[in-house]
């Protein structure tokens, strides 16, 4: 994993072969984040992946988080890994409440098909040039996204007669 | 005994010993009580204690007439539904469900199974009588497989007709319902408050 110095290292070659993609970066506990432009997220999986010295070869996982009250609300991020030197790094891509779209990792890491898919079921992220953006864990006619945190939590109310007559 | 042997009274007195009269209704109802095939099924961690503890040597629902699991819902008549159902596998259970020949009968165990449980969310059906019908619910989470056996038992003396019915009048338990403590929304029918007057009465008495 890149420490602090490092990632900014990372962060100035990515600039000379992708200038403007790589918006911020971030190093807490331990972790390295590269924040990159959505529209460009490509580029930037593409060049630590087949840069010789990089070598991020493998996606070990894709998974979205919901900030709700932030704007832009969704975070796509891609944990990378470098199995020579076990080393990780975090890219994260922020995208808006409305019609978040990105473009699909698919051809880049084909592990990333399920995982897309799974995104896309719990939280609507469209992945642009996704091979089969279907519904994987729930059923093909849900209605709504789940995951994210505007979704009611659902169930019912369940009443007790102990505490109605108690402390109703 | 040879014939001839006994005569008259004496005659009589040995065919009564030995001679039951019954229905061919309560027969039956034995016979089905006894010889329940349960479904080879399992949903979720209930599992382990229902389809798979109760078969063991420890517990051993072959005394009960149980022991052969069916891995087919056509040659089977009870299906345990063992843990949360959720709403993808909701069609699933109710098409094995109807897949079972007639008579049957379903034992929802478990709190999941019963009421959803502690998955109050999106993904899992809040009670499995939503979709189907069920004959008994084991309360627990998970229920030890003594209490799934108790459940067992009480089903099949409701194969045999509900002898349990009447209860509170052969024990004296009248005023232990729940509706009768000022429950919420489930008022007693007309033949019921009737009968918990009588029952009422008599414990007085």
């Amino acid at each position: 994993m890149p420490d602090g110095p490092g990632l900014e290292l990372l962060r100035g070659e990515i600039d000379v072969d992708a200038p403007g993609a790589v918006l911020a970066t971030s190093f807490e506990k331990e972790r390295a984040v590269l924040i990159v432009d959505a529209a460009r997220i490509l580029d930037v999986l593409a060049w630590l992946r087949d840069t010789p010295g990089q070598g991020f070869r493998f996606l070990s996982s894709l998974h979205v988080a919901d900030y709700l009250p932030a704007e832009p609300r969704f975070g796509v991020h891609y944990e990378l890994l470098n199995r020579e030197r076990v080393e990780r790094i975090r890219v994260k891509a922020m995208l808006p409440s409305e019609s978040p779209e990105i473009a699909s990792c698919v051809d880049l890491f084909p592990t990333a098909n399920f995982q897309e898919r799974e995104a896309f079921d719990f939280f609507g992220i469209v992945f642009t040039g996704h091979p089969e953006l279907t519904r994987i864990l729930l059923p093909e006619d849900y209605v709504g996204w789940p995951q994210r945190r505007d979704f009611p939590v659902g169930g019912e109310p369940v009443t007790f007669t102990y505490s109605e007559k108690r402390y109703g | 005994m040879l014939r001839g042997d006994l005569e008259g009274e004496d005659l009589e007195k040995y065919v009564e010993e030995r001679v039951v009269t019954t229905t061919f209704e309560k027969m039956l109802n034995l016979a089905r009580a006894n010889s329940i095939f349960p479904l080879t099924f399992g949903l979720a961690c209930c599992a382990i204690e229902a389809p798979i503890s109760i078969v063991t040597a420890r517990y051993d629902l072959a005394r009960f007439g149980a022991e052969a699991l069916r891995a087919s819902p056509r040659q089977a008549d009870l299906i345990i539904l063992s843990g949360r159902v959720s709403i993808k596998m909701a069609p699933v259970v109710r098409r094995l469900y109807d897949q079972m020949l007639e008579p049957k009968w379903a034992i929802s165990m478990g709190a999941c199974s019963s009421s959803g449980g502690m998955f109050a969310n999106y993904a899992v059906v809040q009670g499995a009588d939503k979709f189907m019908p069920i004959d008994l619910h084991v309360p627990g989470c998970p229920p030890r497989p003594e209490a799934v056996m108790y459940g067992f038992n009480k089903l099949q003396r409701k194969i045999m007709g509900s002898p349990d019915q009447g209860w509170r009048q052969r024990y004296n338990a009248a005023g232990t319902e729940e509706w009768a403590r000022g429950g919420p929304a489930s008022k007693p029918s007309l033949e019921a408050a009737e009968a918990y007057e009588l029952a009422r009465e008599l414990t007085l008495a």
